[in-house]
């Protein structure tokens, strides 16, 4: 090996210039050699951050020209088709960004595919904490910071596109003022609040403007440099493996590797996100128009991740909606609305309490769980993931009854049963499929893993070799804890014959049954002894022992 | 970070170390540097235990570095034609291929995205490559830390914090303390109170609409007034109408607060279709019926839909159903616009018409309920 460089001039002028003032040799290194675990699930948050980073740096370039203002004017800009049109200036200014600023088409179709992509991605990273149970003590707060973020970002994009006023974003802010006066009592209050009057008013892009460009970026961004310092602070979980537990992280170090590694994924993500605003257009607000109150088109969907409150507001019927002394409860508007919103974001925000509540498990686990080795969360996820798909799929309903010739009525049905029937067959079938893993990673860990080598016994029997695992492999199979419940340890008679108070009250019964539910199915490894199995043939050449499904890492 | 703590790579270079002219304190950071290289055993200069570094082989290393170099030439050529592209399309020159042609837009911003898309590629790439092939692979082992701080710090803590906040008086002298969070109260409702010129108060506002007795309509988009025959040339027809307005501060002549508000649909139904729900009173306690605000089968509505606002601007000729294209809320035109399938709370609001002198199609009053999504007073308030 050669000789350590030395550290070139300028450079370590300017570390003693840092240091002088700062002291941070001792701490640089110490946060230089923090390391990161390797699996490309860890890499969706990366995703989103890099998405957000995105949507700073293009967002700054778009005010620039963007005009946020609602004065109507007749557009006689460079775009021959809207020459003469009354618009807003907001509108006539997303043109000029369109028409008359070099780049500015591309700069504003990046702006918006990446905020689909940032919110694409931390959803799919936020499910990959909720499967691996990685929201566990200690992270819970971190978890709670990430459904804050998922909300903002949801808010953030909706504002986000209702600002050029073109037809398609002016008709999603009369959805959300729609909604807001349906709230009993206060609801014409607050709409008059936020337009300043009736709709559409003269001031809602304006205030739209500045809460997306200025409050809830600064929020975004606060809360995610929280979320990343938690992070840091409490490194990263990792899956099961050899030397892994939850004393112990391994994986790449910041320096030099993961900051090379992270940095290169940011121009990947970087280089997706241009290359799709390159070639695939979004949100052509040219060929929409202006909006105008009065008109619409049909087919309208709106950004994706607004697609599960409109799916909500197509299928919810209004049955029951009533009226109190002459006063409407919109349940129809509401429930979609309020309702809806507030149990899917609710339950998630609660989900860690509530599993810690049932498990009484109060200890840190920075091991993730692979998600076949916690059923019952498993289950509810995939419940709520199609009740989220079911609703979102609705919020299309109009184009599925268009495309594939499905009366437009009986969409509607569809999707409302499905919306009640799906999560539940949802959660059954990915329990069973858990429980099916579960049995074959026993099998496996008992008799090795099937070979494909079919030998005939002297005695005429065919049999399949079975080899023996990697060590790796054993490690993660046999990893597995079982669920378990302080509920369910609890005696209900402690020895003296005295009964266990806590059992009898409600809450108390709820939590055992709730304990029962979580842990009632599950295939044990506890008593396998690895590679026992006596269906266990060994090969003759034992040189070979890499596993079938766990590679050394992936990245 | 600061940079100068740990300078481990094993690039070519400056074999003896130089002296940093200038810098107080250059002597010690050469210790520092060298202080680790010391310290590695069995001929691994790494910055991390040989056991957690596998190194690839030079052969590895060697196409890796040529591999990697490669991308980031395709990075900086791209990264020079985008510069280029910016410049082969301007805004708005005659005679030139200006972006200000949606077509040639299009063209700009395939140049200028592709561009971008390789010189970023490249990057990513370049360096995925570098840290694959050239990189050795990490396994480093770290502690993850001990969560909770023992009980002789949280103890010593909590003394320190009680001690200072008794030394403080903040304990001991609670009329100090009620009357400081006494003064934190008003500061706090103060930015509610603040905000109270946001909007005016609703009062009235959304029962009233620009329709009046005799007020004409225009085509939805136009300033041409409405005839009867207008429909009548086109039974099972529909128009979309606003008040005729010409106010010239506005460029359609109507404020688009009034057009949300008073927007109509015009609908002609055969005689025979009418349905027993328009012989009912267009308000509680009124003599009039929906049949009567309707003029020779025309019959006029808000094109509001009540749900959540979207214009129900879809009209099937044959059922006579008003569908709105957002949630699909169904009215039907030859009932009173009432609900027959979808979200709606309510039917679409019924705007009284007739003719004038000059047979033009007019309002002879404002909508039976106030028009838009529905809203907690619609029934009360104002009235119409």
């Amino acid at each position: 090996m050669s000789k350590t460089t030395q550290a070139p001039k300028a450079l370590r002028g300017v570390g003693n210039y840092i240091d002088d003032r700062f002291h941070l040799a001792k701490t640089g290194e110490k946060n230089l050699r923090k390391v990161f675990p390797n699996h490309w699930s860890f890499m969706l948050g990366e995703i989103a951050l890099y998405s957000f980073i995105i949507l700073l740096i293009t967002g700054v370039f778009l005010t620039l020209w963007f005009k946020p203002s609602m004065l109507e004017v007749v557009y006689d800009g460079s775009y021959e088709s809207m020459q003469g049109v009354p618009m807003s200036e907001a509108f006539a200014s997303t043109l000029y960004i369109d028409f008359d600023v070099r780049g500015g088409f591309l700069m504003r179709q990046i702006h918006h595919w990446a905020a689909l992509i940032f919110v694409a991605a931390l959803v799919i990273h936020m499910l990959r904490v909720f499967f691996t149970g990685a929201f566990r003590k200690p992270r819970e707060i971190n978890w709670l910071i990430g459904v804050a973020i998922f909300v903002l970002a949801m808010v953030e994009g909706l504002f986000g596109y209702s600002l050029p006023d073109d037809l398609p974003s002016g008709m999603g802010v009369r959805i959300l003022q729609g909604v807001m006066l349906a709230i009993p009592l206060v609801g014409t209050y607050i709409s008059m609040f936020l337009f300043g009057g009736e709709f559409p008013g003269e001031d809602i892009i304006t205030r739209l403007y500045v809460l997306h460009v200025l409050l809830i970026p600064a929020l975004l961004l606060g809360l995610i440099v929280a979320h990343f310092m938690i992070l840091w602070h409490q490194k990263h979980t990792q899956y099961p493996g050899v030397g892994k537990t939850d004393k112990t992280v391994v994986g790449t170090p910041m320096f030099p590797a993961f900051a090379v590694k992270a940095g290169g994924f940011f121009f990947f993500t970087f280089a997706v996100i241009a290359g799709l605003s390159a070639f695939v257009q979004i949100n052509p607000v040219h060929l929409f128009g202006p909006f105008a109150p009065t008109s619409i088109t049909s087919g309208l969907q709106p950004d994706w991740y607004m697609g599960f409150m409109e799916g909500s507001l197509r299928i919810f019927p209004n049955w029951f909606d009533f009226q109190i002394a002459g006063y409407p409860i919109m349940t129809a508007v509401l429930v979609p609305g309020l309702v809806i919103p507030g149990l899917i974001f609710g339950g998630l925000a609660l989900w860690p309490f509530i599993e810690q509540w049932i498990t009484g498990d109060k200890r840190a686990r920075n091991v993730a769980d692979r998600p076949r080795n916690a059923p019952v969360r498993t289950g509810v996820g995939v419940a709520g993931i199609v009740f989220y798909g079911v609703l979102w799929m609705a919020g299309s309903n109009d184009v599925l009854s268009e495309t594939f010739s499905i009366d437009l009525y009986l969409t509607t049905y569809i999707f409302r049963v499905l919306a009640i029937a799906g999560p539940i067959l949802g959660f059954v079938i990915a329990k069973r499929i858990c429980l099916g893993l579960q049995r074959r990673d026993r099998e496996t860990l008992e008799q090795g893993y099937e070979s494909g080598t079919i030998r005939q016994l002297p005695s005429g029997e065919f049999i399949e070799m079975h080899k023996e695992s990697s060590a790796e492999t054993v490690e993660v199979l046999s990893s597995k804890r079982d669920p378990s419940s302080t509920a369910l340890a609890e005696e209900d008679v402690d020895p003296s014959g005295v009964e266990n108070p806590e059992a009898r009250k409600g809450m108390g019964k709820l939590r055992r049954a709730l304990a029962h539910w979580y842990t009632k199915d599950n295939v044990t490894v506890r008593d396998v002894e690895p590679h026992s199995g006596h269906h266990l043939h060994h090969s003759h050449d034992h040189t070979s022992q890499e596993g079938p499904e766990e590679g050394k890492d992936g990245h | 970070m600061t940079e100068n703590n740990n300078n481990d790579k094993n690039e070519a270079g400056h074999e003896k170390p130089e002296r940093v002219v200038g810098t107080p304190s250059a002597s010690a950071e050469e210790r520092v540097v060298s202080e680790p290289t010391a310290e590695n055993e069995s001929g691994h200069a790494g910055p991390f235990e040989p056991s957690e570094t596998h190194l690839r082989s030079e052969e590895q290393q060697r196409r890796g570095d040529k591999m990697a170099s490669a991308w980031f030439i395709v990075a900086t050529l791209a990264g020079i034609a985008f510069i280029a592209s910016y410049f082969v399309f301007p805004p708005n020159a005659s005679g030139e291929p200006a972006i200000a042609s949606p077509q040639i837009a299009q063209y700009s911003n395939m140049l200028l995205g592709g561009t971008l898309t390789l010189a970023m590629f490249g990057i990513g790439a370049g360096m995925t490559v570098w840290a694959r092939n050239v990189m050795p692979h990490y396994e480093v082992h770290s502690p993850y830390d001990e969560l909770p701080s023992d009980d002789q710090e949280k103890g010593s803590f909590s003394e320190f914090f009680m001690k200072g906040a008794d030394e403080s008086g903040f304990t001991k002298r609670p009329l100090m303390r009620r009357t400081l969070i006494a003064s934190m109260i008003p500061l706090g409702i103060a930015p509610v109170v603040l905000l109270r010129d946001l909007g005016p108060l609703p009062r009235d506002m959304m029962h009233h609409t620009p329709w009046e007795n005799g007020r004409r309509m225009y085509v939805e988009g136009t300033h041409r007034a409405l005839r009867a025959e207008d429909l009548e040339n086109d039974p099972n027809g529909m128009i979309s109408a606003l008040p005729a307005i010409d106010d010239e501060r506005y460029p359609h002549g109507i404020s688009l607060n009034d057009q949300a508000k008073s927007v109509i649909l015009l609908i002609k139904i055969p005689e025979d279709d009418w349905k027993d729900g328009m012989n009912q009173p267009v308000s509680e306690g009124s003599d009039e019926t929906h049949l009567n605000w309707t003029y020779n089968g025309i019959v006029a509505y808000s094109k509001i839909c009540t749900h959540v606002g979207c214009p129900a601007a879809l009209y099937e000729r044959t059922t006579h159903r008003i569908l709105c294209p957002c949630h699909q809320s169904t009215f039907d035109a030859t009932d009173a616009a009432k609900v027959v399938f979808g979200p709606a709370h309510r039917g679409l609001p019924q705007l009284p018409i007739g003719v004038d002198d000059e047979g033009y199609l007019i309002s002879t009053g404002d909508f039976n309920e106030p028009t838009g999504p529905t809203f907690w007073e619609y029934q009360g308030g104002g009235g119409s």
